[in-house]
């Protein structure tokens, strides 16, 4: 697992050059004071706030029931913030787990963070803490949203993140209040809301056949792992999927299936909107 | 410290780092060509691995429940190019409405 991680991101970092003088400057555009962009993924986010502060909610009753007690549960929230690993922690302490076994179940499903960090990584601004700030909103959902051809949308994805973050948070306080006189989630179907989302979020990415083999791939992996490795390697494993695009390194000519014009010679067929500035994103 | 602060802690710390490493150590270098399409497949072969790990098992079994039909019905709603919301909402209601009735 850890040699898939590892394998992932030298093939990522492998054949990064120093940054160029001059690059620099054309990343920061005045556009960086408009609100505009965070707004935009506050609102792309507010689908999934019902449903993510359902989960907070029912993630605070859960630790309260497990006898995490009411502090240590929000704060799990407030620096963890990633849905999965918590119940994990929740169910494996609450199963009389050591913490030990928690703290590993918890660190193998978070551990999909590092490459999905190190692929958004050029967006990130600033200095070193305000860049490991930022990057605490990066979570499924905001990655997903912020995700555009060739790149991400930074400002999407603080805007996503944010409301996520306090959603999340907050329906934890809620549930730890609260306790468990809320109704369960499930009930309501909420916990089919989020499949759906990255379906969503999926299908129109699946224009060209790498897409289409890496999402096949990495769907086949995820559900081959299931049941033979603990939670969280299957998605990690299943990253790998996107390796299919060294296969041919020639078909950076090759068409895309889309409406953009012909890519120039020398960049590939998605445009490599990483190389150019944010604001010129989505 | 009760082992419920340290799991919170370590695991809070490790996530932290988890999310920071690459964009604190990769600073604004961009990504080169041949990388950046590997990056571009990430997210498919991410994606593709959330929707079949969220929507077919619990823990670590393969399930096959009401959250499958709810997928298949956000599909329907994907495929007739409804917006994020409703795609949402149909697959809740209709893994909600299966559970009220099995």
């Amino acid at each position: 697992m850890r040699a898939l991680i590892l394998h992932t991101a030298s093939s990522v970092l492998r054949l990064v050059p120093d940054p160029k003088t001059g690059e620099r400057a054309t990343r920061r555009r005045p556009e960086e004071g408009l609100s505009g962009g965070y707004r935009l993924g506050l609102r792309a986010v507010t689908p999934l706030l019902p449903a993510v502060l359902a989960f907070g909610v029912s993630f605070g009753v859960l630790a309260q029931a497990a006898g995490m007690g009411a502090s240590a549960s929000i704060v799990m929230s407030l620096t963890t913030f990633a849905g999965s690993a918590q119940f994990a922690v929740v169910s494996v302490l609450g199963a009389g787990g050591t913490a030990a076994a928690a703290i590993g179940a918890a660190v193998l499903l978070n551990a999909r963070y590092a490459p999905m960090a190190l692929a958004a990584a050029p967006v990130f601004r600033g200095g070193k803490l305000r860049r490991l700030l930022e990057a605490q909103l990066l979570v499924d959902e905001s990655w997903a949203l912020a995700r555009r051809e060739g790149g991400f949308d930074r400002r999407v994805l603080i805007g996503a993140g944010a409301g996520l973050y306090v959603g999340w948070s907050g329906g934890t306080a809620i549930g730890v209040v609260a306790g468990d006189s809320l109704a369960d989630p499930a009930t309501l179907g909420l916990d089919a809301a989020f499949p759906a989302l990255f379906l969503a979020l999926l299908a129109p990415l699946l224009k060209n056949r790498d897409a289409l083999a890496a999402a096949l791939l990495g769907a086949g992996i995820a559900i081959c792992l299931t049941p033979i490795t603990p939670a969280g390697i299957p998605v990690i494993a299943a990253t790998a999927a996107c390796l299919v695009g060294l296969r041919r390194p020639a078909a950076a000519q090759a068409p895309s299936y889309d409406e953009r014009p012909p890519a120039a010679p020398g960049s590939d067929a998605e445009g490599r909107a990483s190389a150019a500035p944010e604001g010129a994103r989505g | 410290m009760s082992s419920v602060w340290v799991a919170v802690l370590v695991v809070g710390a490790a996530t932290i780092a988890l999310k920071a490493a690459g964009p604190v150590l990769a600073g604004e270098r961009r990504l080169p060509l041949g990388s950046a399409r590997v990056v571009d497949l990430l997210a498919p072969a991410l994606l593709a691995a959330l929707v079949a790990t969220q929507a077919f098992s619990t823990d670590e079994a393969l399930v096959l429940d009401e959250r499958g039909a709810g997928l298949i019905a956000g599909g329907i709603a994907i495929l007739l190019k409804a917006p994020l919301l409703v795609v949402v909402v149909v697959a809740a209601a209709t893994a909600a409405l299966l559970r009220l009735v099995t």
